[in-house]
């Protein structure tokens, strides 16, 4: 009996399924990005931050999904190296933008935060560094897939980095906690924020995160239509210079 | 809305995440609509994967 996961393997079936799904998933990111803004838009300042409190809204769910993003990319990976899913390159190398451009707005949010709350943009602090890292690592991935001409070589050379790339995770996560750093310790589900502010935080992870899944099957879905183009251009280029060519006439 | 003294802090950042975000779904978007372009023209060129061909009679096809 096949898994799911062996199932999904298969790129016509995951294009019917993710055909069938993907309305839904840009439905269920607008509805929640709309709720979320609006509980961001009225909720009350914090007593220490005031108002800037709000950056809080997008930049924490922003640094989730980079590292959820990265974690995607490794577990992707591992699948194309160890079982070699089809699809689980497809996957590795749609995460990888989105991944990057989520970790870019969770530095810039942060900054943005960072000069109000304590007077500077950057420090060069332990969080700040590693995902700092983390958004170079993302930009590494791309830049080594595209440079290599052989897609196939390109997606296990790929895999094999994003798998190395895996200990920025733990280093990101326990960064504020192993080292002495500016950046306060993390805001988890169970913090002591007040509901108030912890409500609107929490539905924009919650759209956030849907947008990043709806924009990760899309992303996927184009690259199954690449890999089907570029087939079916070499088995045309493969067909045409095997017809048998006519003799010149004498 | 009234943000306060860092207001400008706020909207930069809401900004920088629309921008961000509005740039990568224009891009999903119209890469999707270039690769599909890219399908429909070798499909009407009749360069087909098997499985979207039209089943061929007995005998056809042969020399």
């Amino acid at each position: 009996m096949q898994t799911v996961t062996q199932r999904l393997a298969n790129p016509t079936r995951f294009m019917q399924l993710s055909g069938a799904l993907l309305p839904l998933l840009w439905a269920l990111a607008a509805l929640l990005l709309a709720a979320g803004l609006t509980l961001a838009a009225t909720a009350p300042p914090d007593y220490q931050h005031g108002h800037t409190v709000k950056i809080m809204f997008v930049h924490v769910p922003s640094a989730w999904i980079a590292m959820m993003a990265y974690a995607l990319v490794a577990a992707s990976s591992f699948g194309l190296l160890v079982f070699r899913h089809p699809v689980a390159d497809v996957s590795a190398k749609a995460a990888a933008p989105i991944g990057a451009a989520f970790t870019l707005l969770a530095l810039v949010t942060g900054s943005l935060w960072g000069k109000p709350g304590w007077g500077t943009y950057w420090v060069w602090d332990a969080r700040l560094t590693s995902v700092l890292i983390l958004f170079f690592l993302y930009l590494g991935l791309i830049a080594l897939r595209s440079s290599i001409e052989d897609a196939a070589l390109a997606g296990r050379l790929t895999a094999v980095l994003a798998l190395m790339g895996v200990i920025m995770l733990p280093i990101i996560k326990y960064s504020v906690e192993w080292w002495s750093t500016l950046h306060q310790p993390s805001t988890g589900f169970g913090s002591t924020v007040d509901p108030s502010l912890r409500r609107p935080l929490l539905v924009m992870a919650a759209a956030l995160t849907a947008l990043f899944f709806a924009m990760h099957m899309k992303a996927m879905r184009n690259e199954i239509l690449r890999r089907r183009v570029k087939s079916l251009m070499l088995t045309e280029v493969e067909r045409a210079s095997s017809r048998p060519r006519r003799q010149p006439a004498e | 809305m009234d943000l306060g003294p860092n207001a400008v802090f706020v909207w930069a950042a809401y900004g920088a995440v629309a921008v961000v975000l509005a740039i990568l779904l224009l891009w999903l978007i119209a890469d999707g609509v270039r690769q599909q372009r890219k399908l429909d023209r070798l499909d009407a060129e009749g360069v087909r994967r098997r499985s979207a061909r039209p089943p061929t009679a007995p005998g056809e096809g042969r020399e």
